[in-house]
C-alpha cells in the first residue's frame, strides 16, 4: 500500500539524531512489547509480514506520532483483534474473558534461544530463476493496496540484477494471507539518476532486493 | 512529595504510565489465555539487553581482517562463514556481507520499517528507525554522512542497500592504518556499531587512546 511508511526519498523529516550510549530500551515496556511479538511470532500467530502490513495500515498520523516500539503495540493489537485472539471486550477488561485459540506451540524459557532465532525465509524452487545477474530489468509500476515490498521510489525505474539470493517466501501474498508462493529474489541496483533525476549525486547507487513478480526484462 | 506523584500538570510522565498500563494488560490478557509464558519474555528480554549486540558484528570484522581466508568466506555467504565462529551467536540465513573500499562505501538503510542484521548488530538504534535516516539515507546520502560527522572523498562511490526483503546486511569497514600486527580482540574495539551500518568509519588507534 501507498502508505506513509514507504518514505525512501521523502523530504522534510529532518536531521538524523544520534544519541549516543542508547539503552536497548528506553521504557520497560518496550522490552514487554518486543517479546510479546517474538513470543506471538513463535506461536505462529502470524507471520512476519503480517505484522508489518498492520503497522503499515494504521492510519498516517498515528504512524508516525507514534514511538516505534509503540507502533509494533497497535499492530500487535491489530492482528490479535482482526484474526480472532483477542476481543475487544478483552482489551476494554484488561483481562481474559474466555479461553483462548488453539495455536501452533509455545514459546517457554528454555526455547527462548529458538524464538530468538530468524526464520529460514527459503522456499522450494517453483521453476527456473527467469533472469541472471547482469541482466537489464525494469521494476514493475504497481500499486497494490495491500502489502508489497517494492518502495513507490524504485518503482518503474531501468536497474541491473546484481545478485541472486535464492527462492523466497513472497510478502505480497503473505500478507494477504494467500500462502508463501515462492518466488526468485534479486538485488537490483539502480543508478541514482534513474531514480531522482539528471541532479542527483553521481556517484550515487541505491539496490533494492526485489521479487520476480516486480520485475520484467528491459 | 505524594503531590508531585499525582501533578495533573506532569503530562509527559502520565503518557508514559498510561503506556505502560496499556503494555501490562495486553500481557495479562495474553498470559491468561494461555499464549505467552512471562518466564519467556523476561528470558528474551534479558538476552537482548544483555547478550545480543554489535560486539558479535566486530568480532566478524576483526576476523575478516586478519584472515583472508575468512574474509573470502564471508563475502561469498556470510550466514555460513559466522556460524564457523563458534562464539558468535547463530544467525538465520540470508546475511549478506558487503566490502567497503577505498573506491566503494557501502550503507544499509530499511526504507519501509527497520530491517537490521539483529544477531550481528543488536537490536537498531532509535535513529536508524526514524523517519529522518529512512527518508534520506537513499536519496542524499552524503547528508546523512555528515550529520554523523563523516565525510568521504567526492569522488568515492557510495553504494546504499535498501533492505526490502528478509536478506540483512554486515558492512565490512576498511582497517584503518596503524593496526600492522594487532590481535584480534585489539581490532574488534575499532569496530563500531555505525561502522558496520556504513553511517561511521572504523576508530583509529589515534581516536581510541585519547
Amino acid at each position: 500500500m501507498n502508505g506513509v511508511h514507504d518514505m525512501g526519498g521523502m523530504d522534510g523529516f529532518g536531521k538524523v539524531e544520534v544519541e549516543p550510549n542508547e539503552p536497548p530500551f528506553h521504557e520497560r515496556w518496550e522490552g514487554r512489547v518486543l517479546a510479546l511479538q517474538r513470543a506471538m511470532g513463535y506461536a505462529g500467530a502470524w507471520h512476519i509480514d503480517d505484522s508489518r502490513f498492520a503497522q503499515e495500515a494504521l492510519p498516517p498520523q498515528t504512524y508516525l506520532a507514534a514511538s516505534y516500539y509503540w507502533r509494533w503495540a497497535l499492530g500487535m493489537q491489530k492482528n490479535l483483534l482482526e484474526r480472532g485472539f483477542v476481543t475487544q471486550d478483552e482489551i476494554a477488561a484488561g483481562r481474559a474473558l474466555r479461553p483462548g485459540k488453539p495455536l501452533l506451540r509455545k514459546l517457554t524459557a528454555d526455547v527462548v534461544q529458538a524464538g530468538m532465532t530468524r526464520n529460514s525465509f527459503f522456499r522450494q524452487q517453483q521453476g527456473p530463476a527467469r533472469f541472471k545477474p547482469g541482466d537489464h530489468v525494469r521494476t514493475r509500476n504497481i500499486n497494490p493496496q495491500t502489502h508489497t515490498r517494492l518502495p513507490r521510489y524504485a518503482r518503474g525505474k531501468l536497474g541491473t540484477v546484481e545478485l541472486i539470493h535464492g527462492c523466497h517466501a513472497f510478502p505480497d501474498s503473505v500478507a494477504t494471507d494467500r500462502g508463501d508462493d515462492p518466488q526468485w529474489l534479486y538485488t537490483v541496483v539502480f543508478d541514482a539518476r534513474e531514480i531522482w533525476g539528471a541532479d542527483a549525486d553521481p556517484t550515487l547507487k541505491i539496490s533494492i532486493d526485489a521479487f520476480e513478480p516486480y520485475l520484467e526484462p528491459a | 512529595m505524594a503531590d508531585h506523584d499525582h501533578d495533573p500538570h506532569h503530562e509527559h510522565g502520565s503518557e508514559l504510565s498510561e503506556t505502560q498500563l496499556r503494555v501490562r494488560a495486553l500481557e495479562t490478557i495474553l498470559t491468561e489465555k494461555g499464549y505467552v509464558d512471562p518466564a519467556a519474555l523476561d528470558a528474551i528480554v534479558e538476552a537482548y539487553e544483555t547478550k545480543v549486540g554489535p560486539r558479535n558484528g566486530a568480532v566478524v570484522v576483526a576476523r575478516a581482517w586478519t584472515d583472508p581466508a575468512f574474509r573470502r568466506a564471508l563475502l561469498k555467504d556470510a550466514t555460513a562463514a559466522v556460524a564457523t565462529l563458534g562464539h558468535v551467536s547463530p544467525v538465520g540465513d540470508h546475511l549478506v556481507a558487503v566490502e567497503n573500499t577505498p573506491q566503494r562505501h557501502n550503507m544499509i538503510v530499511c526504507t519501509l520499517c527497520s530491517c537490521y542484521p539483529w544477531e550481528v548488530l543488536g537490536l537498531p538504534p532509535v535513529w536508524y528507525k526514524s523517519a529522518p535516516y529512512r527518508s534520506r539515507a537513499v536519496k542524499d546520502p552524503r547528508g546523512v554522512l555528515a550529520d554523523f560527522g563523516v565525510k568521504l572523498p567526492k569522488e568515492t562511490e557510495i553504494r546504499v542497500w535498501d533492505s526490502t526483503a528478509e536478506t540483512r546486511f554486515l558492512v565490512l569497514p576498511m582497517r584503518p592504518a596503524g593496526t600492522e600486527g594487532w590481535s584480534e580482540e585489539r581490532l574488534a574495539d575499532l569496530v563500531t556499531r555505525d561502522s558496520m551500518i556504513g553511517t561511521g568509519l572504523a576508530r583509529t588507534p589515534a581516536e581510541i587512546a585519547r
